[in-house]
């Protein structure tokens, strides 16, 4: 700015300045900061597992053995979930965008909106008390006739509550993330290029099939990472509807735990090195997510840049 | 009417294309067939729809073929995926919210939102049980818990959030440090919620001692959770107020800090307190990071810096999981369901109530 008399009114108003300029630029050096310490602080509760002798670290074998399965566990819950997701929210996303009556679009948007609303918790009870029994009749099906497939492999479970189960309560609960952020990028696309489609004689799929999914696709990919970053840190649903234990193939026998479960699971009881193998866990989860994130920001800014829209 | 109907059919535009009817006589066909089909196999509602939804979408398909050609299959095709997906989708919503209801609702009584569980055992279940008599014990200590613990969670992430959106916006240059926090608290929103509560175990444990399990820790792991959602709302508000107010503002002689609180802050503050307000509504159904920061109690505790607390999803969580009788479930399983009712009320009328500022007092920028 000029230091022109007129705007310099005195001593008082510049240290106003100042020191507002300087709380906000240290909440924004905060926020750094707190990312950072998160990281500190669980590195430095979790060193003593890896200085551990292994026989102690639970499993009797050592931190990487106690951690695979569960990280493998993760990783398939979380699989499950993206490829029910996916495209039922690509599939609603189109529904709100392109299908639905104008009027009746923008309340639609809100309905599936009101599925994020609802806790983590209550969908776990309502997957441990409501979908596990239904979902138990299916599974038993399913060993009879589809037996022969390692992941459908029986005795299916009685109380339904396995990985399969987990895995679905996780796709309902990333359905909105997916649906909203896509159905963004699907009301995004140029009116153009849908009008000189339609005009050329396509119809509405063909339309879609040209002009609204190859805009879209870095959206969508970038909306399916940012559901599988929620997906893999899901806690409580897991908890509540999973009944774990040790890694397996077949997802409708109980079994299989993920990181954040078993870590919700333990950690109320847990002390001393339990303890800082529960931190550790929890760090090995916060790297993975933090991955997948930055992958999934970086998709969405490089898009930004070369599709022009704001 | 018929001969209209007839000059129709004969139109050479409509020539080759299924009359608007033929979906629905598909659809009934379908259901009628879907419900014998079902009868074989042994009927359910379920099987009755799954049956009914596949014959009408391959029925119709085909029927679409051999009128109006492959292209016009396709399309019908996807259409009626589409709305597929989005009925399917209605479903788990549906269902939750008939479940919470259905099971809640006989749970939700004075005794249930102004009793703590202090003193509710095992044998008081079972008594209730046995007796008939009303079941004993509820939700208050749970419900002053959340409130407390959001509370401060809001004293934390408000100022910091609010004071961080305004240096990326009003401050910030574009140079490294602002793309760095921009960045982060993008990313800050994938930090999956036990991670923020272990992070704040971790953090108390160090400097008091490991155990330390509080209110106020709960509180600092869910400001985790909060100030990226606050940054972010905020941000977004602050970006469409125009530029000519602040301009107008600098020329009359303000100060840049006046300015943003006295012109740029009351301009935004609907979509602010909105935004804020979805915050709170999103954190408050956190139950993972109160699970490993706040421990878990049966008995009223007002005090966020001693003791450990309850919240109603740490309430719900510990009824399902460790019902207080094990042998009579029912009374724990009723408590549980009317506390995810009382849970969801609170989401639902914060939601309602973030609306509601945003429509009233939206910032009167148009003119």
């Amino acid at each position: 700015m000029s230091t022109n008399s007129l705007t310099s009114t005195g001593r008082a108003g510049d240290s106003g300045d100042k020191i507002f300029s300087g709380a906000t630029l240290a909440a924004g050096g905060l926020i750094l900061a707190v990312l950072f310490s998160v990281a500190v602080f669980l590195l430095v509760q979790a060193l003593p597992t890896f200085s551990a002798d292994p026989a102690e670290i639970t499993g009797g074998a050592g931190f990487g053995s106690y951690i695979l399965p569960i990280v493998i566990g993760t990783v398939i819950a979380a699989a499950i979930a993206l490829l029910i997701a996916t495209p039922l929210g690509i599939g609603v996303a189109l529904f709100i965008s392109h299908y639905a009556p104008r009027r009746l679009a923008q309340i639609f948007g809100y309905v599936i909106d009101l599925l994020a609303a609802i806790p983590s918790v209550v969908y776990g009870a309502w997957g441990y008390a409501v979908l596990a029994p239904q979902l138990a009749i299916a599974y038993a099906w399913l060993a009879e006739y589809l037996g022969w497939i390692p992941i459908f492999e029986g005795p299916a479970s009685q109380t339904g509550r396995t990985m399969l189960t987990a895995g679905i309560v996780l796709a309902v609960m990333v359905l909105p993330i997916i649906t909203s952020l896509s159905r963004e990028i699907f009301l995004q696309t140029p009116n153009l290029h849908e009008e000189a489609a339609l005009a050329m004689g396509a119809t509405r799929w063909e339309m879609i099939r040209m002009a609204v999914l190859p805009f879209a696709r870095p959206g969508i990919i970038s909306a399916a990472m940012l559901g599988l970053g929620r997906a893999l840190g899901e806690t409580m649903a897991v908890a509540l509807v999973l009944s774990g234990g040790a890694l397996q193939a077949s997802l409708i026998q109980s079994g299989n735990q993920t990181i954040a479960a078993e870590i919700a699971l333990n950690f109320p009881e847990a002390f001393g090195l339990r303890l800082s193998e529960l931190i550790a866990a929890g760090l090995v989860l916060f790297v993975i997510t933090l991955a997948v994130n930055i992958i999934a920001r970086w998709i969405i800014s490089r898009h930004k840049e070369f599709s022009g829209a704001n | 009417m018929t001969s209209a109907t007839l000059s129709r059919r004969k139109s050479q535009l409509t020539k080759g294309r299924l009359p608007r009817y033929a979906v629905w006589v598909v659809l009934a066909a379908a259901v009628v067939l879907a419900a014998a089909v079902s009868a074989l196999v042994g009927f359910s509602i379920v099987t009755w729809a799954v049956f009914a939804a596949v014959f009408f979408v391959v029925g119709a398909t085909l029927v679409t073929a051999t009128v109006e050609g492959g292209r016009k299959a396709t399309d019908s095709l996807a259409t009626y995926l589409v709305y597929g997906c989005f009925l399917l989708a209605l479903l788990p919503l549906l269902s939750v919210i008939w479940t919470v209801l259905e099971r809640g609702l006989p749970g939700i009584s004075y005794d249930f939102l102004f009793t703590s569980m202090n003193g509710v055992t095992g044998a008081v279940d079972n008594s209730a049980a046995e007796n008939g008599t009303p079941v004993l014990g509820g939700a208050y200590h749970a419900v002053i818990g959340t409130l407390q613990i959001t509370l401060w969670a809001t004293l934390i992430s408000v100022p910091v959030g609010l004071l961080a959106a305004i240096y990326l916006i009003e401050y910030g240059t574009g140079g490294p440090l602002t793309r760095a926090i921009t960045f982060f608290v993008d990313v800050m929103t994938g930090i999956p919620s036990i991670v923020a509560g272990l992070f704040a175990a971790a953090l108390f444990g160090l400097l008091f001692g490991p155990g330390t399990r509080t209110g106020f820790v709960a509180a600092v792991a869910l400001s985790v959770l909060m100030i990226p959602v606050v940054v972010r709302s905020t941000e977004e508000m602050l970006k469409i107020v125009p530029n000519e107010l602040r301009e107008a503002s600098y020329a009359l002689g303000v100060r840049k800090w006046r300015t943003i609180m006295k012109v740029v802050i009351p301009t935004a503050i609907s979509g602010i307190a909105s935004g804020v307000t979805l915050a709170i509504a999103r954190v408050i159904g956190e139950t993972a990071p109160i699970l490993v920061t706040a421990g878990f109690a049966s008995a009223i505790n007002w005090n966020v810096f001693s003791g450990w607390m309850s919240t109603l999803p740490t309430f719900i969580y510990y009824q399902i999981l460790t019902p207080t009788s094990p042998t009579n479930i029912d009374a724990s399983t009723q408590r549980a369901w009317a506390a995810a009712l009382l849970l969801i009320l609170m989401v639902m009328l914060l939601n309602l109530v973030a609306r509601f500022v945003a429509r009233m007092f939206a910032p009167k920028t148009s003119r």
